[in-house]
């Protein structure tokens, strides 16, 4: 198809699945993130990054089945991922205590 | 009009995604991660849900964030050193596992919703802080309770981590 006739197609509106492809692309690289990433605090913003991902495609179903529930969920993921941070940070911070080092590669006790 | 912001907030928050995975300084990456979550507060307005959008800027960016940049300031976290030993399985499989992971979702979204109808601003405004409110005080009373306990524990388990030992 020419690009006139996608831009006709789509008759002033965007489609849902593009907003599907950009969750897709948005929740992939934070797996990219989570796996290449050394530091733990990058990894942990990584997981974030995930969250947020799932967040859109939430609140694009909830546009196309015009539900409020969906909006909910994603309300829901907002706060167990501030109660996840504030955990979070605060095991990175005693590790970062204990171990004094951010590399998850050295933090291996529970290896082996 | 509707292509346009759509492709604009879209960009950004890929090129910030991308920036927040390529950073090696944590603090970059975190404010990275904050332009992702603007852009996508953007993408909700346009999708109806102005209650969440404006959670997504209060909450993730102006607090969570705000929290991540604490603690890299509090313990001085600079670049990444080199790769560990053990990274070399993560490259390894790690990248054709993203592909097929990538291009999955992707065929999914698209085989799985094929003639879905076009987002038009305005078709949907249900994400107001009145129908949110009501949503969450009638049908999901009970969610909203157990999430109440959920931050209690998390609260209480953040200072009993965090604390110093007394002797």
């Amino acid at each position: 198809m020419e690009p006139s006739a996608v831009l006709k197609s789509l008759n002033g509106g965007v489609p849902i699945t593009w907003y599907l492809t950009l969750s897709a692309i948005l929740f992939a690289l934070g797996v990219a993130g989570f796996l290449f990433r050394r530091n733990i605090i990058t990894v942990f913003m990584c997981i974030e990054l995930m969250l947020n991902a799932v967040n859109l495609s939430f609140i694009s179903f909830a546009h196309q089945h015009r539900q409020v529930s969906g909006q909910l969920f994603t309300f829901f993921v907002m706060v167990v991922a501030a109660a996840e941070a504030a955990v979070g940070l605060a095991i990175i911070l005693t590790v970062f205590k204990n171990r004094s080092t951010l590399n998850i590669d050295e933090i291996d006790t529970l290896k082996n | 009009m509707e292509l346009f912001f759509f492709s604009l907030f879209a960009f950004l928050a890929v090129l910030c995604g991308i920036n927040v995975v390529l950073q090696h300084h944590p603090i970059s990456s975190a404010l990275s991660l904050v332009g992702v979550m603007g852009s996508l507060a953007m993408l909700y307005l346009g999708l109806g849900a102005e209650f969440i959008a404006m959670a997504q800027i209060i909450v993730y960016a102006g607090a969570i964030m705000v929290l991540f940049i604490f603690v890299i300031m509090l313990l001085n976290a600079g670049t990444e050193t080199g790769r560990g030993k053990a990274s070399w399985t993560a490259h390894l499989l790690g990248a054709p596992a993203l592909i097929a992971l990538f291009v999955l979702l992707c065929l999914f979204s698209t085989r799985w919703f094929p003639n879905s109808e076009s987002v038009k601003f305005g078709d949907f405004t249900g994400g107001g802080a009145q129908q949110i409110g009501y949503a969450l005080f009638t049908d999901y009373l009970l969610p909203f309770e157990v999430t109440s306990v959920l931050i209690l524990i998390a609260i209480i388990g953040a200072i009993v981590l965090a604390r110093k030992e007394i002797d």
